[in-house]
């Protein structure tokens, strides 16, 4: 038994049928109690005021939006050497979820800086790099959509990811190397001395929780279809063909 | 190898073109931006290092489609990648005649164009350094970039927009190269990582080049 009998789309079919509703109930969940316990339920930040609430979508969409183009990036890697049909299509249904969740944590900062920096935007190397990766995710997926033969379009678009994940990478260090920027710097490490308050870090963590597991979900539930669409397309091709 | 960038080189002058295109469009973006944002000195020195960096960026960005398109459609790409010669060299070769036919030309025009922009005459020399050493990592991300849509009936929108934020570094140092000359700062450190990228993009994206035609080959 090891992780890779899932990689059969018939086993892995089977498992998320059973997975996605749980992933969508504990994601619901997860969500309302850190959204409702952040936004009602939380005291005012003596500086930022109501204006903190933000985020609470801010900070997860732009966890997810960086985690999902390193998990594209996984799926990416097993698809050349192992070559799974499934690791490609998920990889395939990872990017436009990615690519939402940066343009929501970009539109999000963008409504939080314009009361707290004064605004809307900075060529700020965070927030620069953010505009970076959105870039990469929309040339990503536009690449799947122009290719028309799936095995062609899982091998470009596979190593696309690989070199993109490079560069991306070189750009964020080269953004920084400008200027220090108005963004303030990680405040949920682990190892950090100063991270931001309890009463604001429970709700955050139990939503970050929650939009994993609704990534987790979308993910599951646009393979399945990513599949489904596979198989129909061969059900067709067999009976034109028979 | 040698071959395979004299036959294209050639076909880049016999064909016309090869070299006029790119340094024509290089021309027209610098007179349009003196245009675009008013002709006074004053506006323009300070923008002049990072719109001659984006001219060249984008007079690259213009032939590189047609660095695999033209093979593609006669069926010489089938040939050249079925020729005891490894793909990644055809990769080298490709990205090299690329260089010569725009990267060099541009690097040598942009001394002649850099005063209509006044760009401070002590910055010139680092404006051919920056450009002579980033222009051949455009060229090689720009080789990658045709391979991964030379299969593609309407690539070329799509290959600027994958290729365009592949550039992000290299505009970025560059530029700043210059710029920093331009204000009289020691501008080692950019050039050094210009060239850090280029050194980088010419080692290992031709490796990536081969992979993507070997896909569009099948």
């Amino acid at each position: 038994m090891s992780l890779w009998e899932y990689a059969n789309p018939r086993r892995f079919m089977a498992l998320t049928a059973k997975v996605q509703p749980w992933c969508w109930a504990v994601a619901v969940l997860l969500c309302a109690v850190g959204l409702g316990w952040g936004v009602l339920a939380t005291p005012e930040d003596f500086r930022m005021g109501h204006s903190v609430k933000i985020i609470y979508v801010h900070v997860p969409t732009a966890f997810i939006a960086i985690n999902a183009w390193f998990m594209m990036l996984v799926t990416s890697l097993i698809w050349l050497i192992r070559r799974h049909h499934v690791s490609a299509l998920a990889a395939r249904a990872a990017a436009p979820v990615g690519l939402v969740m940066t343009a929501i944590a970009l539109a999000t900062g963008a409504i939080w800086g314009k009361p707290m920096w004064g605004t809307y935007w900075a060529w700020d190397p965070r927030l620069t790099s953010f505009l970076i990766l959105f870039l990469f995710y929309l040339g990503y997926v536009a690449l799947w959509q122009a290719i028309e033969n799936p095995d062609a379009a899982a091998d470009l678009t596979s190593i696309l990811c690989l070199v993109g994940s490079v560069f991306a990478v070189i750009s964020r260090y080269a953004a920084q190397f400008w200027n220090q920027g108005l963004h303030q710097g990680a405040s949920l490490s682990l190892d950090a001395e100063e991270n931001i308050s309890d009463v604001f870090w429970i709700p955050l963590v139990i939503t970050l929780a929650g939009f994993v597991f609704l990534f987790v979900a979308l993910v599951l539930m646009r393979t399945r279809t990513e599949i489904r669409r596979r198989r129909l397309h061969a059900i067709t091709l067999r009976e034109r063909t028979a | 190898m040698i071959a395979l960038v004299a036959r294209d080189l050639r076909l880049a002058i016999r064909a016309g073109g090869g070299f006029g295109l790119g340094l024509g469009f290089f021309l027209i973006f610098v007179t349009l931006t003196a245009l675009g944002v008013g002709p006074t000195e004053a506006v323009l020195a300070p923008l002049a290092p990072g719109a001659l960096w984006l001219g060249a960026l984008l007079a690259c960005l213009l032939s590189l489609d047609r660095i695999f398109a033209l093979d593609r459609e006669d069926g010489s790409l089938d040939a050249l990648l079925t020729a005891p010669l490894p793909p990644e060299a055809v990769a080298v070769s490709k990205a090299l005649a690329h260089w010569i036919t725009t990267g060099l030309p541009l690097t040598v025009a942009a001394p002649v164009l850099a005063p209509l922009l006044f760009l401070p005459p002590s910055a010139l020399p680092w404006l051919i350094a920056a450009l002579a050493v980033g222009t051949p990592a455009l060229s090689a991300i720009g080789t990658f970039g045709a391979a991964l849509t030379v299969g593609l009936r309407r690539g070329s929108l799509l290959l600027s927009l994958i290729v365009l934020p592949m550039y992000v570094p290299t505009l970025v140092f560059g530029a700043d190269c210059v710029r920093r000359a331009a204000q009289g700062l020691d501008p080692t450190l950019p050039l050094v990582l210009t060239a850090a990228l280029t050194l980088g993009a010419i080692a290992l994206l031709p490796f990536a080049t081969a992979a993507a035609l070997r896909v569009n080959l099948r």
